[in-house]
């Protein structure tokens, strides 16, 4: 009874994964991931450019079958390509490092694109919930855009509310501070904190997150779980409380000390 | 063997060259092409039936969303096109049937007009201008559309959301080319007909329009509008498979969309070429 219950926690589990590249899939970028994320999870991912984190979060993502090893997603073997499952697969949200917006849609029809897909929908009848989450997240002033017009840290703001716009339980966002000014990573990081809290955007309901970075700085204080990719292995050291245990040689070039921890990242 | 008996052929050189071994890289290039060619074949019947299946069994799924984007394709394929065709058709009647109705006029072989008229613009020229011109206009532009998505992750994008990328982006524009192909053609052949009728009533040719139009009307069977229909909505399915599966059934890098454009194009004709003789047979045998 008990490990039932604690299985109802689980989002994601992970068991003897492969994971190969996108690009190229005869080449395995991470090996052996034993993971476990709960329901209500924040956790990082920290890994130095070419680590393997894109590919790491494609195939979390469910864009990819494991090379080798067990996947679950809410107790659901991933990944789902099967239409009649495609609700189970929407629990996960993925949000790109670019943001990946169709670059022949505005960003209002980017962001009611999947919702008009999967309800069915006209414009007029997702108008109202369109715009309240263009309006959270500050995007009312681009609706009538193309992406080309927009610089790039707004276009994952977009790339994130076209994926909060189903309401996902679990969010996998790539990068998400790569490439930002300070002010909006400073949005975004309050924007995530709020989205793990419990937001008006998904009901009130607490996401689980899980974030990719190649600088951990600006994440402590925000996640509260780390992972870390480094030599072909997903580590996982806990909280930040143990990171100081998991020793410098694993996280030192993603927790710089010299440059001032906290600082948000420009790069 | 004396040597005024001896043939070429018998020529001890000639003996060598003919049985000697191709050379290997001879041998090795013909395969590759040959292999190259099955598994393109092979890709595009897939990538077909995997259109046609998506087609058929989400035919009512997210209708609000892929019918109003196959209307836009039927618009960008059609519609605005005609301006483009019209324009066409009246050159195409001009260098084309005006010139066929003065020669014919010339040899006193004006009873056979509207046969004439039939075979060649209702059968084959207007369905195969048609269908290269789309190409032209339409096709490479599917190419680098869904190649640049491809290239720039949208497709992944799509797929990360549940959305089918073939029910979103390839569906609305197989039927976007069918029917804006079918549409225009019948434009084309009208309008061919009726600027080379104006060309030869130029040149004083002896043929009220009445008669020019009980020709046509006489010469044209109830199979060429049926296998009008039949050919241009093949070539419009053809094409726009053919051009989305290039942009978008393998991945690829923004440097490698020219290429993959160049690649879809020359198949594109060649495959148009090759269902074109396939009518003919039909057309023979009726």
């Amino acid at each position: 009874m008990e490990r039932a219950e604690s299985n109802n926690n689980v989002a994601i589990e992970m068991h003897g994964v492969d994971v190969s590249a996108m690009s190229d899939p005869s080449r395995i970028t991470v090996r052996d991931v034993n993971w476990t994320v709960r329901t209500g999870d924040y956790w990082v991912v920290g890994g130095l450019q070419g680590s393997g984190k894109s590919d790491f979060l494609l195939l979390t993502g469910g864009l990819m079958s494991p090379a080798a090893g067990t996947y679950t997603l809410f107790g659901q073997p991933m990944p789902i390509f099967e239409d009649r499952r495609l609700p189970e697969r929407l629990r996960l949200g993925l949000v790109f490092e670019g943001g990946q917006l169709l670059n022949h849609l505005t960003v209002w029809e980017n962001v009611a694109l999947p919702l008009r897909y999967h309800r069915n929908l006209r414009r007029s009848e997702v108008l109202s919930e369109v715009q309240a989450v263009l309006d959270w997240m500050g995007l009312t002033t681009w609706a009538d855009s193309t992406p080309g017009a927009l610089g790039r840290s707004w276009q994952k703001r977009v790339g994130l509310a076209r994926a909060l716009i189903l309401r996902p339980e679990v969010l996998l966002i790539d990068n998400p501070l790569g490439g930002m000014d300070v002010r909006q990573a400073r949005w975004y990081l309050q924007f995530l904190d709020e989205l793990s809290a419990g937001h008006l955007i998904t009901g009130g309901r607490p996401v689980t997150l899980v974030v990719t970075a190649a600088d951990l700085r600006p994440w402590q204080g925000h996640a509260r779980q780390i992972a870390i990719l480094r030599d072909d292995r997903l580590s996982v050291p806990g909280d930040w409380s143990r990171i100081e245990a998991a020793g410098r040689e694993i996280i030192g070039e993603l927790l710089p000390q010299e440059e001032g921890g906290g600082a948000l990242p420009t790069t | 063997m004396e040597k005024g008996n001896a043939t070429t052929l018998d020529a001890p050189q000639v003996r060598r060259v003919f049985r000697a071994p191709l050379p290997t890289q001879l041998t090795n290039f013909v395969g590759r092409k040959l292999l190259r060619l099955l598994l393109t074949v092979q890709g595009l019947g897939a990538f077909s039936l995997i259109t046609l299946g998506v087609m058929l069994s989400k035919f009512r799924v997210a209708r609000q969303v892929v019918w109003p984007a196959a209307l836009h394709e039927i618009h960008r394929s059609g519609v605005r096109l005609l301006p483009m065709f019209l324009f066409i058709s009246a050159v195409l009647g001009l260098v084309v049937v005006g010139q066929t109705v003065s020669w014919l006029n010339r040899v006193g072989a004006i009873p056979y007009l509207g046969m004439v008229m039939v075979i060649v613009v209702v059968r084959e020229l207007g369905p195969l201008a048609a269908a290269m011109l789309i190409l032209g206009r339409v096709g490479t532009a599917n190419v680098v559309e869904l190649g640049t998505a491809r290239a720039t992750g949208e497709v992944e994008a799509l797929e990360a959301l549940g959305i089918d990328p073939v029910h979103y982006l390839v569906v609305p524009r197989v039927v976007g080319m069918a029917v804006g192909l079918f549409a225009l053609t019948v434009y084309l052949i009208i309008g061919a007909l009726a600027s080379g009728y104006l060309w030869a009533f130029v040149q004083d040719v002896p043929l009220r329009p009445i008669d020019y139009i009980r020709q046509l009307a006489g010469a044209l069977q109830w199979m060429d509008f049926a296998l009008l229909g039949l050919k241009t909505l093949a070539f419009g399915f053809i094409i726009a498979t053919i051009t989305c599966y290039h942009g978008l059934a393998q991945p690829l890098r923004l440097e490698e969309v020219s290429f993959a454009t160049v690649r879809a194009v020359a198949q594109s004709v060649i495959a148009c070429l090759i269902v074109d003789a396939l009518f003919i047979l039909v057309y023979l045998s009726v």
